[in-house]
């Protein structure tokens, strides 16, 4: 490829001298649109008599919250206005990953089921939710669903018991104090118990031949375990209703905002998760059952350590952008009035007409959010990539 | 995925009778028997409700009453013509190009095609609009189905019509605009009236259309080997997805007028086609990489060793290949971008979702909001389904294989 030396190349004829001066064109229209809408800012702020700078955050807030999982009044700071709004946006994400998933796995393993109606209503689902707009499903979760139910005073009392009104949904749960966090702590520690149990089970099964048994009682006892601190170590408390109609101590109380759009957001995006899950697990060949069945796994057994790992490598690369989608969307909880970052920012942008710095403090938190999103999910599917030897 | 050829269905063994079939698909197991049982209680349950409540408690009258609104919104209904000619415009060129596609076929009407005319033209009749509206739809599905006829026979003679029926759509995005804006002799018609399903149709078509050379710019410059373009043009792609679309909407609307000089203060239906088209670029450029990326190196170093420089070889072979893999993602693209533009309703602008919500708001109507809904989200969901149905006919059109 490379021409003699001796022969000169004219400058306008070497491809590496246009490559540079392509760049640096390229370098100075951008940069040179840049200063020119910089420019233009400067000049409209200086009209407007504002000044670039975040002092504004420590200010008082004085506008109020809905909801929120901090104590919070409108006397306070900016910033405490926005640690709400994050706390908010990272509620309906972070119980929306988990309920999402469960949902998304559970529609697409039953688009494989042998019952033909559980099929078809699969199919149904997907193809319901994905083929019309998110924002028209949340506002009908909230206006039309969830605003349905009874004021206060007739609210519905579900067995458990859970009550259901405008104001909002209780659930029980369990009492708050250290003994509660302690009965977590243990329920975590069973629960890495009896995978580690499950490994090395399925570890003796496959090389050893061994029948099972003896981890398959361990097992039991640890599920009876959990079942006891469950049910009554945790000391759930139900919902009270007090004197007044729409007094209610006691228990979880979830508002109708926060339900629809978490509902809204799960049940949109498990559609897509759903068809992911599908195309995984038909991506793995038929020949892959059929081997591990010969082998003699066990039906159940060829799925968890022979299907199930080579689909979740086709699973979990288009699960991150699902992911980041979840939290992007949960940005729509605006439109039905749910106080997450997008709409605190929004009321702030308002209060101090102070769009350069909202925005860009609003647009860094997304980013940060989808980079770690990003990069959980990276070390994810590193972690279930095929290992070449 | 296989691909199966349509001629060669498989053999079919006798039908089963009903029975044999609801036991081997419902009830094969005491577990799926209990499941079908549930399911189809519930199912049942919920269906008798609906249909109690649609034929009883239901207020219907909100649809045909403001039929004209959810459709074009507050447009001047003395220019309501200029939309039907639009129309039949956009009728014609969508039926030549389907005779152009279906052109090797033997029946041009199969049974799908006639059904799905037979249903667009029942709904045409029984439209709660004046007759005129009725006649000018069934006359827009005789357009289409007489120039799809027309677009076989006349495709059979001259081979490279496809070519000039391209041509023929991106003129008629131009004449469309003209004849929807007006100006150029036609009464002209402010953007404040543009709402409804109209402002939906504009607000995506229009976005679509003008992200695609940013687009594919932002693609080829981020497969680029030069640093610098490479570099910006991640940043852009990666900045635009990592934001929610609803930020930068409202960064249309409140930014745009501050990084321009004073006085230039674009109306706010370009704001937000400035908006999404500054969005969809980003998406866009990803699917254009994808297929980008799908092209083999020996295409490249094939048309550098005839003798092509870069942006010949880009032009000429890599960018055609890569956009016709890439077209699938694209419509899906376009897809999402038609559910998307509900978005601008919360900043102000009235879509269909919009105006949807600004009829339920205004007297006889406030709260019928389950009819409404119920009855825009059908409308979305039959636009969204039948297109990707049409994406993948068009993608088994145009999957010539290598």
């Amino acid at each position: 490829m490379t021409s003699p030396s001796e022969i000169r190349v004219p400058l306008w004829r070497d491809d590496r001298f246009w490559k540079i001066v392509f760049q640096i064109v390229v370098a100075a229209l951008v940069f040179g649109l840049l200063a020119l809408f910089i420019g233009n800012l400067n000049e409209n702020m200086r009209r407007q008599g504002l000044q670039f700078s975040f002092n504004f955050l420590r200010n008082s807030a004085s506008f109020s919250i809905g909801e929120s999982l901090i104590p919070y009044s409108p006397s306070n700071t900016y910033i405490r206005a926005f640690l709400v709004g994050i706390l908010n946006t990272l509620r309906v994400i972070l119980v929306g990953f988990v309920l999402t998933t469960l949902l998304g796995v559970l529609a697409g393993v039953a688009s494989f089921s042998d019952n033909w109606l559980l099929r078809k209503l699969s199919v149904v689902y997907v193809e319901i939710v994905r083929n019309t707009p998110l924002l028209l499903q949340l506002i009908f979760w909230y206006f039309p669903v969830f605003l349905s139910l009874p004021d206060a005073r007739n609210r519905l009392v579900l067995p458990g018991p859970i009550f259901a009104s405008k104001n909002g949904i209780y659930l029980p749960w369990p009492a708050q104090g250290p003994l509660f966090w302690v009965w977590l702590a243990t329920l975590v520690g069973l629960a890495i118990a009896a995978w580690l149990v499950v490994q090395q089970r399925t570890r003796a099964m496959v090389e050893r031949a061994a029948s099972g048994r003896p981890q398959q009682r361990i097992l039991i006892g640890i599920g009876v375990a959990a079942l006891l601190v469950l049910v009554v170590a945790m000391n759930w408390q139900g919902p009270q209703a007090g004197e007044a109609a729409n007094q209610i101590t006691g228990g979880l109380r979830l508002s109708l905002e926060y339900l629809a759009i978490l509902v809204g957001l799960v049940v949109y995006t498990g559609a897509f998760i759903a068809e992911i899950v599908r195309s995984g697990i038909q991506s793995v060949s038929k020949g892959q059952w059929e081997a591990a069945r010969s082998l003699g796994l066990k039906s159940g057994q060829s799925m968890q350590l022979v299907v199930l790992p080579q689909a979740l490598r086709v699973i979990i690369p288009p699960l991150n952008s699902q992911y980041m989608n979840l939290a992007k969307n949960s940005s729509l909880g605006l439109a039905i009035g749910y106080p997450d970052i997008f709409s605190v920012s929004q009321t702030s942008l308002n209060q101090t007409g102070r769009p350069l710095e909202v925005f860009m403090l609003m647009g860094s938190i997304y980013l940060l959010a989808n980079l770690v999103i990003s990069l959980i999910m990276n070390t994810l599917n590193r972690s279930v990539q095929f290992k070449e030897r | 995925m296989t691909a199966t050829s349509p001629t060669t269905a498989p053999l079919r063994g006798p039908q089963p009778t009903p029975i044999a079939w609801l036991q081997k698909n419902l009830f094969n197991s005491w577990f799926n028997s209990i499941l079908t049982l549930v399911l189809g209680g519930i199912l049942a349950w919920a269906l008798i409700n609906l249909v109690t409540w649609a034929l009883t408690d239901a207020r219907w009258e909100v649809i045909p009453a403001n039929l004209p609104l959810y459709f074009v919104g507050r447009y001047p209904s003395d220019q309501y013509w200029r939309l039907w000619i639009a129309l039949g415009l956009i009728s014609a060129l969508a039926g030549l190009s389907w005779g152009v596609l279906a052109r090797n076929v033997s029946f041009l009407f199969t049974r799908g095609a006639l059904i799905i005319l037979g249903v667009l033209a029942v709904i045409g009749v029984l439209m709660p609009t004046p007759p005129l509206y009725r006649f000018l739809t069934v006359s827009l599905i005789l357009i289409c189905a007489v120039t799809a006829w027309l677009g076989r026979s006349l495709a059979r003679q001259l081979p490279n019509l496809g070519q000039w029926l391209s041509l023929g759509w991106i003129a008629s995005f131009f004449v469309v605009l003209w004849l929807i804006s007006g100006g150029l002799g036609l009464p002209p018609v402010s953007t404040n009236a543009w709402t409804g399903l109209l402002l939906t149709l504009l607000l995506s078509v229009v976005s679509t259309v003008l992200s695609f050379p940013l687009g594919v710019i932002l693609a080829l410059g981020r497969q680029s080997s030069l640093p610098v373009v490479r570099w910006l043009s991640t940043i852009y792609i990666e900045l635009v997805r990592g934001v929610p679309l609803l930020a930068i909407l409202f960064m249309g609307q409140v930014m745009i007028p501050l990084f321009l000089p004073e006085g230039a203060r674009p109306d706010r239906v370009v704001r937000a086609i400035a908006a999404l088209t500054l969005f969809t670029a980003a998406y866009l450029a990803e699917n254009v990489r994808g297929g980008l990326q799908a092209i083999p190196r020996g295409q490249v170093e094939a048309a550098r060793s005839l003798g092509l420089n870069t942006p010949l070889t880009m032009g000429f072979i890599v960018l055609p290949q890569a956009l016709k893999i890439a077209i699938p993602a694209i419509v899906g693209q376009f897809i999402s971008l038609f559910q998307d533009t509900t978005l601008v309703s919360i900043v102000g602008l009235l879509e269909l979702l919009g105006i949807s919500r600004a009829i339920i708001s205004t007297p006889p109507f406030i709260g019928l909001t389950r009819e409404t809904y119920l009855f825009i989200g059908l409308l979305y969901w039959v636009l969204c389904y039948s297109m990707s149905i049409g994406s993948r006919k068009i993608e088994e059109k145009l999957h010539t294989g290598h």
